[in-house]
């Protein structure tokens, strides 16, 4: 299944500026608590991890539980200082793990 | 205006799955969940005795225990262990506040500076939008560094975790959740001073996200 993601930043920045990003991947977030029509238990999928970094440094992470939506969004801010680079990390279970980068322009 | 802004997902990739999700619900499980609707004035004052004695047990024990551990190096030590726990969903809380003081060390959270949105009437609990912000600066040296998000009545208490750093620029997150059932939210702010701050939120949920099979 192609995974999809839609991710939001700003095109342009000024220093300084406390910019909104925004992010979503499409999976399904089964919980583990659900049966399925015969009545077994169908087995936790979910995204347990997710977090975005500018160049090398972390400036947020989170750990998603099974309570958070099918298609996890996340929204947070960032204090854009200076152009580069920025990398979307999810990772789960079944060894899921998927990246995503988008430049930032500051000027 | 800006927080309608931030619970507005910037597009709907699963959209038509998360209705398929909904219509899935059987119609016995509506008629319940009127039912439970009906009954909800009086179980949520059940409920609510019931909260107000174990909130009153656990105020006494978070008394007695906060008296010996207000010095700074007790909380940072307190800090750095909870955030050192490797396997945070895969060992799920026993109860709601049991998952609360696992987050902050044991101290009971005080409450104020955390903002908790989220609407009270949920028509559709599979996707809720929450969105939480704490009143405190970013600085380098005085910032919030986590925040959490916990549910009293869903199979699993812990519900979202982040972690924030000063290149935040505002400790402010947003995300969609889903509730099982009417209940209470709590969201928990960490600062970088060891303190802990709370917002608790009680919500009627009319359709319940689906955990067909659980108790």
């Amino acid at each position: 299944m192609r995974i999809r993601t839609l991710i939001d930043v700003p095109p342009k920045a000024r220093p300084g500026e406390l910019i909104t990003i925004r992010a979503t991947i499409s999976h399904p977030m089964e919980t583990g608590y659900r049966r399925d029509s015969g009545g077994t238990l169908l087995a936790r999928d979910i995204i347990r991890t997710f977090s975005c970094r500018f160049g090398d440094k972390t400036f947020f992470r989170s750990d998603l539980f099974p309570a958070v939506s099918a298609n996890p969004y996340l929204s947070f801010h960032y204090r854009a200082q200076v152009s580069g680079e920025l990398t979307f990390i999810w990772s789960g279970d079944r060894g899921f793990e998927h990246r995503e980068r988008v430049a930032l322009i500051v000027e | 205006m800006n927080a309608d802004r931030d619970s507005s997902p910037p597009g709907s990739p699963g959209q038509t799955g998360e209705r398929a999700q909904a219509s899935e619900a059987t119609h016995g499980q509506r008629r319940a969940l009127v039912g439970a609707l009906l009954a909800w004035p009086m179980r949520s004052r059940a409920a609510r005795a019931a909260a107000l004695g174990g909130l009153m047990s656990s105020a006494a024990s978070g008394f007695a225990s906060s008296g010996s551990t207000t010095t700074g190096s007790s909380t940072t030590q307190r800090a750095s262990t909870a955030s050192a726990q490797p396997t945070r969903a895969d060992s799920p809380a026993a109860s709601y506040d049991e998952a609360i003081l696992r987050f902050t060390g044991g101290t009971r959270p005080g409450s104020g500076k955390v903002k908790l949105d989220v609407a009270v009437l949920i028509d559709n609990g599979n996707t809720v939008p929450v969105s939480v912000s704490v009143d405190h600066p970013m600085n380098d040296d005085d910032h919030v560094q986590a925040i959490a998000i916990f549910s009293e009545r869903n199979p699993q208490h812990e519900v979202l975790r982040v972690d924030l750093t000063p290149a935040n620029g505002r400790a402010s997150v947003a995300s969609r959740i889903r509730l099982a059932t009417s209940q209470k939210l709590m969201a928990v702010a960490r600062l970088s001073d060891g303190s802990y701050w709370s917002r608790e939120m009680e919500v009627i949920v009319t359709l319940a996200a689906c955990i067909e099979g659980e108790p």
